[in-house]
């Protein structure tokens, strides 16, 4: 089935809370060779003026992603998610991630375009803290081929 | 962002690298940043399911070069001080088994405002003569 154009505008959630933890932040420092002290030790990320760890750049995917899920697994958006491409991916923060923050996302199809047997989806993530102030918004679009 | 570690921006020039690295990218790599990640799609760790797709066999995490291009560029900026940063997707990195694949990435000042002290810093990564991403843009806040 392909992808349906009209699913353009749809929301999702927002999700049970995703917490931020020190443990998932070293793991995710050292799958992308982040080497700051500040994503490791509590000591030299408060010594930058920070309450706890820091998150690197891109680990709001992790939050993003699951929230993502919903979309491509929406039988009426109808992404068949073996046939996807990741095509482009934007983070813009408005503070980074620190470890103790509990997130809760929303996300929005922004945008679904087709052209020569390929649907490129637009997907925004929006991440808010507990007291409701907005954190990072993650942009993601996906090119996803129409099977043959 | 932190002032402590922000880089200061009197004194940057358009054009100038600000950071370099080399990255031998293994199966083992991949393994890693699908556990960090969440992102189990098997393109990203099982060969007979990459050539089903058409691909070469197993590819890198597109967001595994982002991530990597992400670090170098903190490595000059400080950590939490990516203001934005954004890349699109243009090639596949393809993982060899046994073996690595070298990704470079050069981070250099593309453009400067002076009015929010804010540098946006255009990387290049590329797989040997290859550019992987394109239009790769880290904005930092500087003080």
């Amino acid at each position: 089935m392909p992808v349906n154009p009209e699913a353009a505008g749809r929301s999702y959630g927002p999700f049970e809370p995703y917490e931020v933890t020190r443990v998932k932040i070293r793991e995710f420092a050292d799958a992308v060779d982040a080497y700051s002290g500040a994503h490791r030790e509590v000591a030299v990320a408060q010594a930058e003026g920070y309450l706890d760890l820091v998150a690197p750049t891109t680990f709001a995917v992790v939050i993003a992603q699951r929230a993502e899920f919903h979309v491509v697994t929406d039988p009426e958006v109808g992404v068949d998610f073996s046939m996807v491409v990741h095509g482009e991916e934007r983070f813009t923060h408005v503070r980074p991630l620190i470890a103790g923050d509990v997130i809760t996302t929303t996300v929005h199809i922004e945008e679904i375009k087709q052209r020569a047997g390929i649907s490129m989806v637009t997907t925004r993530a929006e991440l808010v803290d507990l007291d409701g102030a907005p954190v990072s918004t993650v942009t993601s679009t996906l090119a996803v081929r129409e099977a043959a | 962002m932190t002032e402590s570690t922000s880089p200061g921006f009197a004194g940057l020039e358009v054009g100038q690298v600000v950071a370099e690295r080399e990255v031998a990218v293994t199966r083992d790599m991949l393994v890693r940043y699908a556990g960090a990640s969440g992102d189990f799609n098997p393109i990203h760790y099982n060969d007979v399911v990459a050539e089903q797709v058409g691909l070469p066999g197993v590819i890198a995490h597109g967001m595994l070069t982002m991530g990597l291009g992400a670090s170098v560029v903190e490595e000059w900026a400080g950590a939490g001080n990516v203001a934005d940063y954004q890349v699109r997707f243009t090639r596949p990195v393809p993982v060899p088994n046994p073996g690595e694949a070298i990704v470079t990435v050069s981070a250099r000042i593309g453009a400067l405002d002076a009015e929010r002290r804010t540098a946006r810093v255009d990387l290049t990564v590329s797989h040997g003569d290859t550019k992987v991403l394109g239009k790769a843009q880290a904005v930092v806040d500087c003080t």
